[in-house]
């Protein structure tokens, strides 16, 4: 809708330049593609070997640090719509999983992308993601301990 | 370069030909391979055709030295405000926050101010923050964002200027210009 309503702004502002506009907008979309088709059939194909049901089944109760680190693990190589996510860690929740495990699968979730790969590295090149990607792995660790903490989780 | 090209059609085509075969002949899981992948395609289709329309009249009508001025090297603490900001109202994912990130980089916005912006989209957009808090509860929301959101913005900064300092530049060169 916002884009819309831009869109007309600026065609009534110039005609020329929204043209020019979309024609970016239409290259860069075509550029951009096959690094989108390519996360699509990662996401497809991580998705059937590792589905959420899998997921909650491995989080036991025994040892929250090794629940921890599988849902970081799980939140880094899935790819979830906020819709999705929010309501299963819901039901995760009401199941007895702890904040600080869902805080940790939520963080990833969001900001690890390996099945962004792709995308990522066509914009930034290899370096920059991996670091990247890594430091948010760590920012979610760290996350994840502190909501542990907060809650009274741990310690 | 050329062989990577190659390599990475013949894998797509595959994929391809393999879905098809598997919805013809009832292959279960190919077919479900297939429904998440039209799920996620269609999930996406709804939102990258206005995002990229965002981003082509962001680059015709926004200014360089208007970027410059309020996300550029000068910018200051207030450029990581609105990088924030920016981030907040930024729908989708990091499939969304990626070109507009690069577009960002392009038109002279600082590298930690860029990478603040990444990282911010992912974490606290505000849709998605209502939402989570709705079903996970404000607390943890609150705690996940106070914590979280610091960490980015100084791991950015670091990031920024360590890849300054190497004397990093975005790569794919833009064939429009």
């Amino acid at each position: 809708m916002i884009t819309g309503l831009t869109l007309l702004v600026s065609l009534l502002a110039s005609r020329g330049k929204t043209l020019k506009a979309l024609k970016i907008a239409f290259r860069k979309f075509v550029d951009i593609s096959p690094a989108f088709l390519t996360m699509l059939i990662l996401v497809s194909i991580v998705l059937f070997f590792f589905p959420d049901k899998a997921f909650l089944s491995y989080l036991g109760k025994d040892n929250q640090m090794k629940n921890v680190l599988f849902a970081s693990f799980f939140g880094s190589i899935t790819l979830a719509p906020g819709f999705i996510a929010f309501p299963l860690c819901g039901i995760l929740l009401k199941k007895g999983v702890s904040y600080m495990v869902l805080s940790a699968f939520t963080t990833t979730l969001m900001m690890v992308g390996i099945l962004t790969y792709p995308i990522e590295k066509e914009y930034f090149g290899l370096k920059v993601t991996v670091i990247r990607n890594i430091i948010s792995f760590c920012i979610a660790l760290v996350v994840a301990l502190m909501t542990g903490i907060f809650f009274g989780e741990i310690f | 370069m050329k062989r990577n090209v190659i390599i990475k059609s013949t894998g797509i085509v595959f994929y391809l030909v393999f879905l098809s075969i598997s919805f013809k002949f009832d292959f279960a899981p190919g077919k479900e391979i297939g429904t998440t992948f039209f799920y996620f395609l269609i999930d996406m289709l709804k939102i990258l055709p206005f995002s990229f329309i965002l981003i082509g009249l962001f680059e015709v009508w926004i200014k360089r030295s208007t970027v410059e001025k309020h996300l550029g090297d000068k910018s200051g603490v207030k450029g990581y405000f609105w990088a924030i900001l920016l981030a907040g109202t930024t729908i989708g994912g990091l499939f969304v926050s990626l070109p507009i990130a690069y577009s960002l980089c392009r038109k002279g916005a600082k590298l930690s101010i860029v990478f603040t912006y990444l990282g911010a989209s992912a974490i606290a957009r505000i849709p998605m923050t209502v939402f989570e808090a709705s079903f996970v509860g404000l607390k943890f929301t609150i705690i996940r964002l106070s914590i979280s959101l610091p960490l980015v913005i100084l791991t950015s900064i670091a990031l920024g200027n360590y890849l300054t300092k190497n004397s990093y530049s975005i790569q794919m060169p833009d064939k429009l210009k």
